[in-house]
């Protein structure tokens, strides 16, 4: 079980935490074509390496914030509020 | 090819079984091929075997980065069934169960395709009512699915606890009589040495490290660790990996990766005779030949390419397998692992041609890949070799996403397959 540093409480165990999948993901405006709706809903970097994504803290502060997370290592390289810019 | 059977067994055993062959060639790369697959596990050699066996083919290459099976055809618990919801999903994981019935003769090699029966349990209404949806969707589509009540359950499978005081009970299953297991490795090799025996070099320790594309974007070739490969036809099967390589060509995927669990107990003697799947309580359990219980739990919640599992994701697994079956409370699990599954957000598969000319994929199996892998590397094949879909996987394709017309297994199952 991953140990992950909430931004809000600190580090807490990964059962607390619910996942949002990848972040920074830009929504599509309302007129966007086809196929800019199907990169938005659907297509996802899913790299190996270093990933930005989501989590919330659904059994603590109830908050989401954005990681940076190793998805080979599952080493969280930081986790920063939503609205801050990553260092 | 030397041809395995009941004779060669018997002139082996009086000559001091010194007279077996490798099974297929150490391969090195050559120049250039035909048509070249990335990713040499049940679904890839298969693909390299039938555009040999049946499309003429000669000169195929399969890149490996580690070696052949080393992937989740090694990793995962062997479920073959074609229990699904819609008409596109039962007509393709049929196509596979009908593929594997003639596959141990097919390949001249055993791979121990055991029709032993798939029971599905159902612990709530909802359960009930879903699952009789699909017994009647399958009959429809010609493929063999029933109900039966927690007694005929018990009566198919004996060591099933009926009993009151469950805290999910058993209130009926469905049963594939004709769905079971098979033995994986068994399926890599079968494969692997038939394919050799067509003349495909098999490549292992050969990871690709970039795609090449000429002036128009069409593909030219690969560069990988061990040199650059020329083809004008690239198949990528490389299951948790896939969204690496797609990227190498430009081209994002609806995929996400995520770390899927399995586990064995230590041997024992037979006493499971069939395949048993909770969705509800998230719980798959079997017994090897070699006697071992294989057990199968859930992904974890995020995406990861680590091939290990959180111990609460098996633990959870395991407090179901105990309650269904309490015989098995004392057992002591052996080996625990992860491996890497690709998943899409309807939960079917991409049997494709991508917007890039030669290039081809087969991925987003998700949790479910094993099953299919005949069927899979048969209308892989098909694609490649004939540059369009064969009617099966037609619907299977990467336009779907953009279209809205999305194969929801995963609205039918309500969980992963």
């Amino acid at each position: 079980m991953l140990l992950i540093p909430c931004p809000y409480c600190g580090e807490r165990p990964e059962i607390e935490f619910s996942y949002g999948g990848e972040a920074h993901v830009v929504r599509a405006p309302a007129n966007a074509t086809d196929a800019e709706w199907t990169a938005f809903l659907y297509q996802r970097s899913n790299a190996r390496g270093s990933y930005a994504e989501r989590w919330r803290h659904a059994h603590g502060c109830g908050r989401f914030f954005n990681a940076r997370r190793n998805t080979v290592t599952d080493f969280f390289e930081q986790t920063y509020k939503i609205g801050e810019v990553p260092a | 090819m030397q041809k395995f059977s009941a004779f060669a067994l018997a002139k082996e055993a009086l000559s001091g079984q010194k007279g077996w062959d490798r099974q297929w060639r150490d391969a090195a790369p050559k120049p250039a091929y035909e048509a070249i697959i990335v990713g040499g596990g049940g679904h890839g050699l298969g693909t390299a075997y039938y555009l040999a066996k049946k499309h003429g083919l000669r000169n195929i290459a399969v890149l490996e980065k580690g070696w052949i099976g080393g992937g989740n055809t090694g990793r995962n618990t062997t479920i073959i069934r074609s229990n699904y919801l819609f008409d596109e999903s039962a007509a393709l994981y049929d196509h596979a169960v009908k593929l594997w019935e003639g596959l141990s003769a097919d390949l001249n090699y055993n791979v121990m395709f055991s029709q032993r029966g798939v029971l599905m349990l159902s612990h709530n209404v909802h359960d009930e009512q879903v699952f009789k949806r699909h017994v009647h969707a399958n009959r429809l589509n010609g493929v063999d699915n029933e109900w039966l009540s927690p007694e005929q359950a018990k009566s198919f499978c004996p060591p099933l606890n009926i009993g009151p005081g469950m805290r999910h009970a058993v209130t009926g299953a469905a049963l594939q009589r004709r769905a079971g297991t098979a033995r994986h490795d068994a399926v890599a090799w079968g494969y692997a040495r038939a394919a050799d025996a067509l003349g495909v070099d098999i490549i292992q320790n050969c990871e690709v490290t970039g795609i090449d594309r000429d002036a128009s974007g069409r593909i030219s070739g690969v560069q990988t660790s061990r040199g650059a490969i020329a083809t004008r036809r690239l198949g990528i099967v490389a299951a948790g990996n896939t969204s690496v390589l797609m990227a190498m060509a430009g081209q994002r995927m609806p995929l996400e990766s995520y770390p899927l669990q399995a586990l064995v107990s230590e041997p024992i003697k037979p006493i499971f005779p069939c395949v048993v799947m909770s969705n509800t309580i998230h719980a798959y359990i079997s017994q090897s030949d070699k006697g071992e219980l294989v057990i199968g739990a859930g992904t974890d919640a995020y995406i990861s390419y680590s091939q290990r599992g959180a111990l609460h994701i098996s633990s959870h697994t395991l407090e179901a397998i105990c309650e269904l079956f309490p015989m098995f409370r004392r057992m002591r699990m052996l080996r625990n692992w992860g491996g890497i599954v690709d998943v899409t957000p309807d939960r079917s598969p991409i049997i494709a041609r991508t917007d890039v000319p030669g290039l081809y994929v087969n991925c987003g199996w998700g949790t479910g890949g094993f099953k299919a892998t005949p069927g899979s590397a048969d209308l892989f094949a098909y694609t490649m070799a004939k540059d369009e879909p064969h009617r099966i996987n037609a619907p299977f394709n990467l336009e779907r996403f953009g279209a809205g017309r999305l194969i929801d297994e995963a609205a039918a199952a309500a969980v992963a397959h």
